[in-house]
């Protein structure tokens, strides 16, 4: 199997973790295994997870890797298709007509629906050009079911079709990342074009690594006791579990504050970093046995 | 690695295994794991898992189906591990490599376990090999204390951080036998055949696990889905609302809003209509026999609260009362005695609480219809039908038990709707339907 329809950025898992590593994003064996498959395969790569483990980062370490240019589409309800694809310059197609009035209607009309006057969203802009691109499709799960049409079609052929112009096909494939919070249940038929990866939190060992290099100077024991912290409440039935960024941040704060070890005073006046809602840390304090 | 049979035929079985389990994997998903295994070889075992789990997996639900497999199909090690270890050296060096977290030592001990203390018949191994029999023996959750103990040595002052060591080797110590529950399984597989174990020992995934053979630990990861489970269900509703709001323009609107284009209608207005929101009454039958599902329907109907309009929720054993505030603990419903009556307890609900029922009303009623033999009350649930919009049995038996020994199943569905809904993929479809449109 050649990777004649791959994107080509990478060429063998090792090479993966070792690069992104070098960017500062430290990839699992999972993560590390499926980015090469979707590089390789030339498929794109539904990230699924909970908030705060590195979705969107993993995207933007793979562009800076790869010295692609990040494209990206934020998805809301109610994104649609001239947000998504393309729309036509009305404005600058009026001004056309209006400079133009001794014309005929066909001599007005082919111009006005050329290249000039189209603006492309980010799902054209990716396909178009020939340099590496990373297109990322951010919280696809926010956008309507209708979107998802367009996905498909993007996505599986990397072609899009401008009804004045012609179809536009890439010359150069993009890296395709869609990430997903899992608040809607995405089609079966987009999940089917994609490479699936549930990206979790971290284990213990990789999350101390994550710390370290996030916090330097960051003690050793310290850095230890933080993650066996946070994993405990992740561990424990709360609203909103500690993320990632929420672990760096509140080994931040104890750098900060000058702490060297947890204990009980510390743990209890920092909780707040980590937790945001007042009855998490309510039942977490319980939990923990912090009076 | 070494595989048995070529590399396709494996991954064909495999694949098909999946499917038994209820993973849709299509060809397609078959193909991209067959390029999968051409592209990462079969050198590295957890890139595999990792490259196949991301090919054929559409969703984070069944991937503990999908490693139980992978564990059967391509499995760590082949045959009978070295070395001959008794119990007291096997849990001392378990008790070592869970206080280092050595999975790969880990891993080894599980291998080395079954076979010291997992076979059984005559002669050993010939009936097979049990993951229950080997951590009988092994014990492994006895070693916490002794693995604790061993870490704080040589500490002069506790740490904050030991507080929480406890619950992490309870993690490590459950990792553990779930490993020797995976090698009995490999083990098994090579007596019997992968396919035969594949389709027997990989417990299914949790939605659907039937509700009334559940443990503990399923119930609980039950619960742990309802939320999901509930938002999944109220997304697809606000898809259908808003493809249902669409289609009707509204005449008026439309004129008025063209008012600011010069009288051209370019935005036309279409007209909303408002949600029927049902209201819902939920029967429950709280004895140990069903408990388990009903349980589940409430909390995942508790979660869909803003869906209807109003919910109550009465539970029952041979009484009834309401539990609509969640608070089953002070909730009256047994009597003289703790075996399900269904009679009676739909009789104190007629008597009682009759007035909850109203023609916008859809009852619900859970629970496996088994009267232990008394008076089933026909006309108290006949009431219950005339004055309801609708009314459903959720039965959680399959229907062919349904008018064996004591169930009075036949004759409840003679009066209203009586379905099978066994697991929570079977609840959500029915909710679903349910719910307002």
């Amino acid at each position: 199997m050649s990777g004649a329809d791959g994107t080509g950025i990478f060429a063998t898992v090792d090479e993966v973790a070792t690069r992104l590593a070098e960017v500062g994003y430290l990839a699992s064996t999972a993560v590390a295994t499926t980015v090469f498959l979707a590089d390789r395969l030339g498929k794109p790569l539904l990230v699924e997870g909970p908030a705060g483990v590195g979705k969107t980062e993993l995207a933007k370490a793979v562009a800076a890797v790869a010295g692609a240019r990040l494209i990206r589409l934020q998805c809301y309800e109610g994104v649609d298709e001239s947000r998504a694809l393309y729309e036509w310059n009305h404005a600058k197609q009026l001004l056309r007509i209006t400079a133009g009035r001794e014309e005929s209607w066909d001599e007005a009309r082919s111009d006005i629906f050329s290249e000039e006057f189209l603006l492309p969203r980010p799902l054209l802009t990716a396909i178009r050009g020939n340099q590496p691109t990373v297109l990322l499709v951010d919280e696809t799960d926010k956008a309507d079911v209708e979107v998802e049409g367009l996905l498909l079609e993007v996505l599986s052929d990397f072609q899009v079709t401008v009804p004045e112009l012609g179809t536009i096909t890439a010359e150069r494939r993009p890296f395709v990342v869609l990430t997903s919070n899992a608040t809607r249940e995405l089609s079966e038929a987009l999940r089917r074009r994609c490479l699936f990866l549930h990206l979790d939190f971290p284990d213990a060992e990789l999350e101390q690594r994550i710390v370290r290099l996030k916090v330097p100077g960051l003690d050793r024991a310290l850095a230890e006791s933080v993650v066996k912290v946070v994993g405990a409440l992740r561990a424990m039935e709360l609203r909103k579990l500690p993320s990632v960024a929420e672990t760096i941040d509140w080994a931040r704060t104890l750098l900060a504050l000058g702490a060297d070890t947890l204990d009980e005073a510390v743990v209890r006046d920092s909780l707040g970093v980590i937790l945001k809602h007042q009855e998490d840390i309510r039942r977490a304090a319980e939990e923990l046995t912090l009076s | 690695m070494t595989v048995t049979g070529g590399v396709p035929e494996r991954l064909t079985s495999f694949v098909h295994a999946l499917r038994g389990h209820g993973v849709r994997v299509g060809p397609g998903e078959t193909l991209d794991a067959g390029a999968v295994v051409a592209v990462l070889g079969l050198e590295h075992r957890e890139r595999l898992r990792a490259g196949l789990a991301s090919a054929l997996l559409r969703g984070e639900g069944q991937r503990a189906v999908f490693d139980a497999t992978f564990d059967l199909y391509f499995p760590l090690r082949v045959g009978a591990p070295q070395g001959e270890s008794s119990v007291a050296e096997l849990r001392e060096r378990l008790a070592e490599a869970l206080a280092a977290n050595d999975r790969a030592a880990l891993a080894g001990l599980a291998a080395e376990a079954v076979q010291a203390l997992g076979q059984f018949g005559n002669p050993p191994g010939s009936g097979g090999w049990s993951a229950a029999q080997t951590l009988d023996r092994l014990r492994p959750q006895t070693l916490l204390a002794r693995v604790l103990a061993g870490q704080r040595q040589g500490r002069s002052v506790p740490e904050f951080t030991d507080r929480l060591e406890a619950e992490e080797i309870r993690r490590r110590i459950g990792a553990f036998r779930a490993q020797v529950g995976t090698e009995a399984r490999r083990r098994a597989a090579e007596l019997s055949g992968t396919d035969e174990i594949a389709r027997r020992a990989v417990a299914p995934s949790v939605d659907r696990t039937d509700f009334l053979f559940a443990n503990q630990a399923q119930l609980a990861e039950l619960r742990r889905t309802v939320q999901p489970l509930a938002r999944k269900l109220a997304t697809r509703l606000a898809a259908r609302r808003r493809r249902a709001a669409r289609g009707q323009i509204d005449l008026r609107r439309t004129l008025r809003r063209s008012l600011s284009t010069g009288g051209v209608p370019l935005r036309p207005a279409y007209r909303r209509r408002r949600p029927q929101r049902p209201e819902l009454v939920l029967l429950c039958d709280v004895s140990s026999s069903v408990a388990g599902f009903t349980d589940f329907t409430m909390l995942l109907v508790q979660a869909l609260r803003d869906q209807f309009s109003k919910v109550r929720v009465f539970a029952f054993v041979n009484r009834t009362d309401e539990v609509t505030d969640g608070d089953l603990a002070r909730a009256t419903v047994t009597g003289h005695h703790p075996y399900s009556d269904y009679g009676t307890a739909l009789g104190e609900f007629t008597e009682r609480y009759l007035e909850a029922v109203t023609p916008r009303t859809a009852v619900l009623i859970l629970g496996d219809a088994r009267n232990n033999r008394r008076d089933p009350n026909l006309p108290a649930l006949k009431l219950i039908a005339d004055r309801a919009r609708r009314v459903y049995w959720l039965n959680p038996e399959p229907p062919a038990l349904w008018s064996t020994g004591d169930s009075a199943a036949a004759e409840y569905a003679g009066v209203v709707t009586m379905r099978p809904c066994r697991n929570a993929r079977q609840l959500g479809q029915f909710i679903e339907r349910l719910l307002p449109t």
